[in-house]
């Protein structure tokens, strides 16, 4: 799975001369992943502006490029774009790309405002699944859980399914295709039409994939909800990890350069960009934060006594290797840096008392304790006035692990946050029970403490130093979406038919036929690889545990990750939220 | 076997062979008399018309087309004029000055740009196109002295240009594009006489000329050299003359064609004789000459180089051994060792294997193909390396070319012109003749990938099949269903639009149907003005776009009832639109929930509708509507929340009118923290009473509220209205957050033990709180004491670690 599977050159760019691009800003961050400035300049790219209504601001070029996603209200900024700029220059040729594709509607909608017939060219980027690290696919459309649960409006879904028509034209076909969940159906039965529509013109490539696991969000809205306790996880809870960058805030970094020190702005945040091509954070980012000091010590020990070796090396040679060495071991001294800061600066919040109560009530909730009554916790920190996305997660996260909540406490906690918060959260929680992450108790009887058994979702004394178990990510819960996935690969799911039955959604098995003569002949020993899509997003903690899962000796299994958004229990709850026009906050 | 060579005649050192292809199945009641005749090459099909000069200009004559063999393939009345010529072209139209015109002679020729056609009219001049395909007619210059017709005319092709080069009898022209050039043939004897026929090979490289003293003169078509000259001693003109040429030619031979004879004269200066009794037609192929009867075809042909080697008589090639050895062999003869030891000691056997192998595809028997096939296999078993290819190769293509040369189809293809013209064309050419089961086992024994192969032949049979109109809508549908299935690269949307085109829209939605690509279906289907199933399939495909597409294109089409009750049965589209409601047309989305009678969403409409309204009244009235909705939808929460809501507007605004307070838009909490923190604690309780806050929250509330103003007998008093519902831990840390220890002390007695040890440290009195944790003998509690002690504490350490002890 390295290297890049798209070309930003790839078709669309057609445009002969100097250029300018107009972003939607949404897609500046996805094509942060694949494309840096430099290399757009390189491509006579002179000005990059960021698409605003109005007049479009001057630029000596002969091309304007849009880079847009097809939605409507962007047709109509830059139509008033394109119409004022007729009046002054008339030389200027104007092309579209639309990201992930084309959309009759919106060409139609420029037609409509008489602006169509401006555009030199009008194509599409198709840009499905961005490449976010060596393992890790993803989409980066935020709202697919809110549409497909929300307004049932499943455009997600034929993006993913076209991504994955894509990715199997690059890597082959892929012959098993498992799932669960309405939205994975979907999914699966427009890839099956579109293999069908394919049919004849497809790639004879050996398979990489071996299966493909589609996972609805749905199945499991307990796993984001909880706290994610492994180092990348409590970056992204904490800081916020964006495109795979982080801004932290700076005071702890700017010490470290001495020389420069009193330069350093110490309001500007720090940016980082985390990826796996770091070598310390791919050996951290994945553990229990418990855990992440140890490791931090002992690479610091090993690095200084790197630095060390300089003393013994007597003569020009192995000076000379000591010297080659370097810049490797200067890297990993200011990597190491950067991340024991982090580490600190998480420590200091992990180590509150606040953090440690909300992990409590957390772990009651998903171990069942006390699930069907009004949570004082919760009550505390209504009254305290903390985040309402607090709040909302731990009420979420009781009604999820208590199939419901009863009408006198639902009620209660609603008029609660009604009355605290104001009474516009009535739509945000009028979705959130529409998406079935707050309900009403409607049977007596609670099928999560079967699911948790079966699935052994609850691990009493998790070994967060020495994992044994993907429990570790959340220092005790072994996150179902991931269990299911673990299942899956052995014994399989026959085994958890009853269980599979309490989870929403039809689970189903699918067969590609393989063109003759690309059957994989498997080597003794030689792993199987899993690409899991998660719809709806993961979270990093998941993440985590399944790479677990691939390191696992006796797994067997190679776990490739695609999901439509990576999240955590915050963005995810924001990105249901309805914010009416008069609030913004 | 000896007998392949009975049919063998010398010319010069090479042979020629004439091998019957067919008993023509026709029934001719007057031969090929008074017929203009023309056949295809590439063992194409025969065109014949009777009587071409009408004897009364009431008769039509009738044109048939036949294949190879002789099966009639079709038969049409020739309604225009009286025909001149007759060749093999698409079809098209030569236009209005042709017209006008009359045209005395035409040709039919290829030229690299395509298919032309040469005339020349009645004012004796010559128009050309080089391609009918992209027809553009060339008047070529005037001839001079040309009067009528010429004595005799061909077409060139030289350099990529088309040329005539024409006879009037003594002089010859080379007309081009520009000019007209007096050319002479090199070498031509003078008594040689005027030009009476001319014939240029079917490469268009070589020339022959016959002239009135029955001289024949060859040569290459751009007229540099000579070949030969033969005097065929014969002074009538012949009927026909043809070029007999293959590729690597020994000795290139033209045919003569004379109502009894036919001759072959070699450049060599040889001829071969043939009488012949029947009207014959010559037709030239690239490597031979069919002559065609009115009772039978028969190819006229070199024997090939190969065939030779190994038929000739005494022949000591390798193939000629093999053979032998496999004869003997399969006799059980000891002699098959002895041929075999021969061919190995000269290391020729892999020759003498490709030897067998090139003649048996050069052979029209299959008996003859298989022994040399099986001789040839037989070679193979003594070779270690042989690339199996070859034979395989071979193998497949004659049972094509077997299977063709049936006389049921009639293809008399030869391998080289098999080779020539390619296996694409043949399966198109079996496909337009309509022989789709053979085109389909042809494709799946060459194992031609679909998209090349079945496919396409199955994407003809379908746009055939649909406009035959006496099969029913439904059975065509089931029988297409059945024949294409899932075939990849058949568009059942490009087979729909032809039945679409015929008119049987019903068929077309029927075949539609098969479609997978359901992006390919809704164009045509909204085309047909069947909307409701465009929006249907563009559902299923799942792409949003497309149902987006359909949606719009509904909306402008029928009226809003229908267009809304179209949605509503289907969800998907419905909740699409919804979404483009939401964001473009909010009024419409009010009514597609009204007409849904979905109430919550009405209400949640309502409730969002009233946060856009700056005026408070429009603002209370929608939330009124919003209230009322909620009832109707039987949430009774919802309902109660928005009255609630409600008072609070109403209240914060008599607030605002009287005190200026500025309570608009906070929520109930943030209006009574307002409130207590303007010191109107009369107003923040009747919100407290009005709105049943919960006691827990309004103790909170009201303690910070206190205590950030410092109003700490407030705070005392308000701490003994009643037992503290939140205990009095809270008031303690809340008076230390104000670093106010004096009026935290107060609270620490009230607070509970198991909450003391914590008050104590609250306040930083270690004392107090070892003592409350050694009381209630809690290790842990002693645990956290001692880990707040420093060494200064000394006495105090060593009490509790006592008090620790003494437990155990």
């Amino acid at each position: 799975m390295r290297g890049n599977p798209y070309s930003i050159l790839r078709g669309g760019w057609k445009a002969l001369g100097t250029q300018a691009i107009v972003w939607d800003e949404y897609l500046t961050g996805p094509f942060g992943l694949i494309a840096q400035y430099s290399l757009l300049k390189e491509h006579e790219v002179e000005k990059m502006f960021t698409l605003k209504s109005g007049k479009l601001p001057s630029a000596d070029v002969k091309n304007i490029i849009f880079f847009v996603r097809p939605r409507l209200e962007l047709m109509d900024i830059i139509a008033e774009n394109v119409f004022s700029e007729d009046k002054m220059h008339s030389s200027r040729d104007f092309h579209i790309l639309f990201v992930p594709r084309r959309s009759m509607l919106c060409e139609q909608r420029l037609k409509e405002q008489g602006v169509l017939a401006s555009f030199v060219n009008i194509d599409e980027y198709i840009l499905d699944l961005i490449p976010y690290d060596g393992d890790l696919l993803s989409m980066e459309y935020e709202s697919a859980f809110r549409e497909c649960y929300l307004e049932n409006d499943q455009t997600s879904l034929y993006h993913t399914a076209k991504g994955l028509m894509t990715l199997q034209a690059l890597y082959g076909t892929i012959p098993q295709i498992y799932g669960k969940g309405d939205c994975a159906r979907h999914v699966a039965n427009m890839m099956l039409r579109m293999k069908r529509e394919f049919a004849g013109s497809q790639n004879q490539i050996l398979p990489v994939f071996d299966t493909l696991l589609l996972l609805d969000r749905n199945i499991d809205l307990l796993t984001p909800l909880a706290t994610q306790l492994t180092y990348e996880g409590l970056i992204d809870e904490i800081y916020g990890i964006t495109n795979g960058y982080v801004k932290l805030p700076p005071e702890k970094f700017a010490q470290k350069k001495q020389g420069e020190a009193s330069k350093d702005l110490p309001t500007e945040s720090k940016k980082l960009q985390l990826n796996s091509a770091e070598e310390l954070y791919a050996e951290i980012r994945d553990k229990n934060f418990n855990a992440v000091g140890a490791a931090l010590s002992k690479k610091a020990k090993i690095i200084s006594a790197a630095f060390e070796e300089r003393h013994n090396a007597k003569t020009v040679g192995e000076i000379k290797q000591f010297v080659s060495q370097l810049p490797h071991m200067q890297a990993a001294r200011s990597s190491l840096a950067n991340h024991t800061s982090i580490a600190e600066l998480i420590k200091d919040i992990t180590t509150s008392e606040a953090f440690f109560e909300n992990l409590t009530v957390e772990q009651e909730f998903m171990t069942g304790v006390d699930t069907d009554k009004v949570n004082t916790y919760i009550e505390d920190c209504i009254a305290q006035k903390d985040p309402l996305i607090k709040i909302l997660r731990l009420m979420c996260m009781q009604s999820v692990c208590n199939n419901g909540l009863k009408q006198k406490v639902f009620e209660y906690y609603k008029r609660e946050i009604l009355q605290t918060y104001g009474y516009e959260h009535i739509l945000t929680l009028n979705n959130l029970e529409k998406a079935s992450l707050l309900k009403l108790q409607t049977s007596s009887r609670n099928n999560y403490p079967t699911i948790r058994k079966t699935l052994k979702l609850w691990m009493e004394d998790a070994n967060e130093q020495n994992p044994n178990d993907i429990s570790y990510v959340y220092s005790g819960y072994a996150p179902l979406s991931v269990r299911l996935t673990q299942v899956l690969a052995r014994p399989g799911w026959r085994s958890i038919e009853e269980v599979l039955k309490l989870l929403p959604g039809p689970h189903f098995e699918e067969r590609q036929q393989l063109p003759a003569g690309l059957h994989k002949k498997r080597q003794q020993g030689e792993n199987r690889t899993t690409l899991v899509f998660f719809l709806g997003g993961v979270s990093y903690a998941e993440i985590a545990a399944l790479r677990f899962l691939s390191q696992m000796e006796d797994s067997g299994m190679e776990y490739i990750i695609a999901t439509t958004k990576l999240l955590n229990g915050t963005t995810w709850i924001k990105s249901l939220m309805d914010r009416p026009e008069s609030q913004i906050s | 076997m000896t007998f392949i060579t009975a049919n063998w005649n010398p010319l010069g050192e090479a042979f020629y062979r004439k091998s019957e292809l067919y008993e023509m199945c026709w029934n001719l009641r007057d031969g090929l008399r008074d017929c203009l005749v023309a056949a295809a090459p590439y063992g194409g099909p025969i065109a014949l018309l009777r009587e071409p000069v009408r004897r009364s200009p009431s008769s039509r004559p009738q044109l048939e087309i036949y294949s190879a063999s002789g099966v009639s393939i079709a038969s049409f009345p020739w309604k225009s004029g009286p025909v001149v010529h007759l060749g093999w072209t698409r079809h098209f139209s030569m236009g209005q000055e042709v017209v006008q015109s009359q045209v005395l002679e035409a040709k039919v020729f290829h030229s690299p740009y395509g298919t032309g056609v040469a005339i020349v009219t009645g004012s004796s001049r010559f128009i050309m196109a080089t391609n009918i395909d992209d027809l553009k007619l060339r008047r070529l210059p005037e001839v001079p002295g040309l009067q009528g017709k010429p004595s005799c005319w061909v077409v060139l092709n030289q350099d990529r240009q088309t040329k005539v080069l024409l006879s009037t009898g003594s002089e010859l022209y080379i007309l081009d594009n520009t000019s007209c050039t007096a050319v002479s043939l090199p070498g031509l004897a003078p008594q040689g006489g005027s030009i009476v026929h001319m014939s240029v090979s079917f490469s268009y490289k070589y020339l022959a000329v016959l002239t009135d003293s029955g001289h024949l003169w060859t040569g290459p078509s751009h007229l540099q050299d000579k070949m030969s000259e033969v005097d065929t001693k014969k002074l009538t003109p012949p009927k026909q003359m043809v070029w007999c040429r293959r590729p690597k030619s020994q000795q290139p031979s033209v045919v003569l064609m004379w109502d009894r004879l036919l001759m072959v004269v070699g450049v060599c200066q040889d001829t071969i004789q043939f009488p012949t009794e029947d009207q014959c037609v010559l037709v030239g192929e690239m490597d031979g000459v069919r002559i065609i009867s009115s009772t039978n075809q028969e190819l006229l042909q070199e024997v090939p180089l190969v065939c030779q080697e190994i038929f000739k008589i005494a022949s000591m090639a390798p193939g000629a051994l093999l053979l032998e050895a496999h004869r003997e062999y399969e006799k059980s003869s000891q002699k098959a060792d002895e041929y075999l030891r021969e061919i190995k000691e000269q290391s020729m056997l892999g020759e003498a294997v490709s030897q067998c192998i090139e003649a048996a595809g050069h052979e029209y028997d299959p008996n003859t193909q298989k022994s040399l096939m099986r001789a040839a296999s037989f070679g193979k078993c003594f070779l270690t390396d042989f690339s199996p290819g070859q034979f395989v190769t071979t193998c497949r293509e004659l049972r094509v070319l077997n299977s063709v040369r049936e006389s049921s189809v009639g293809l008399p293809l030869t391998h080289t012109q098999f080779k020539q013209m390619t296996l694409q064309v043949l399966i198109d050419r079996l496909v337009y003749r309509q022989f789709y089961p053979l085109a389909i086992e042809m494709c799946r024994y060459l194992k031609i990938p679909d998209y090349q192969g079945v496919s396409r032949v199955l994407k003809h049979w379908a746009s055939c099949k649909v406009q035959q109109k006496d099969l029913s809508d439904e059975a065509i549908a089931r029988a297409m269903c059945a024949k294409v299935g899932d075939s990849p690269g058949v568009s059942y949307s490009d087979i729909a639009a032809k039945a679409y085109e015929c008119g049987r829209t019903e068929l077309a939605i029927k075949l539609l149907d098969f479609e997978a690509r359901s992006g390919e279906q809704v164009p045509l289907l909204l085309k047909m003005k069947r909307s409701q199933l465009a929006l249907s399939k563009a559902v299923e495909s799942g792409d949003t776009d497309l149902v987006y597409t359909v949606v719009t294109y509904l909306k402008n089409e029928m009226n809003r009832g229908d267009f809304f009750m179209t949605l509503r049965n289907q969800p998907v589209a419905l909740s699409l639109y919804r979404q483009f409601c939401k964001l473009q047309e909010q009024e419409t989305l009010k009514d597609l929930y009204n007409q849904d009678d979905d109430h919550k969403e009405l209400a949640n409409y309502y409730v969002t509708a009233s946060y856009r309204e700056k005026r408070l009244e429009s603002r209370l009235s929608l939330l009124q509507s919003a209230v009322d909705e909620y009832n109707k939808a039987k949430n009774e929460f919802s309902a109660k929340a928005t009255e609630e809501e409600m008072r609070l507007l109403r209240f914060q605004r008599k607030l605002d009118d009287e005190k200026g307070a500025g309570l608009l838009e906070l929520s109930l909490q943030a209006t009574m923290e307002a409130l207590l923190a303007l010191g109107l604690y009369k107003q923040a309780e009747q919100l407290y009473r009005d709105f049943r806050v919960p006691d827990k929250r309004y103790w909170w509330l009201k303690l910070k509220s206190l205590a950030e103003k410092e109003e700490w007998d407030e705070l005392e008093k308000f701490s003994k209205s009643k037992k503290s519902p939140i205990g009095y831990l809270a008031f303690v840390e809340v008076c230390m957050k104000s670093n106010n220890k004096y009026e935290a002390k107060k609270y620490v007695s009230k607070v509970t033990p198991e909450q003391r040890v914590k008050a104590h440290l609250a306040i930083s009195d270690l004392d107090g709180a070892a003592d409350a944790a050694i009381e209630r003998k809690n290790d842990s509690e002693i645990a956290t004491v001692l880990s707040r002690c420093s060494a200064a504490d000394r006495l105090l350490i060593e009490r509790l670690n006592r008090a620790s002890t003494a437990k155990k």
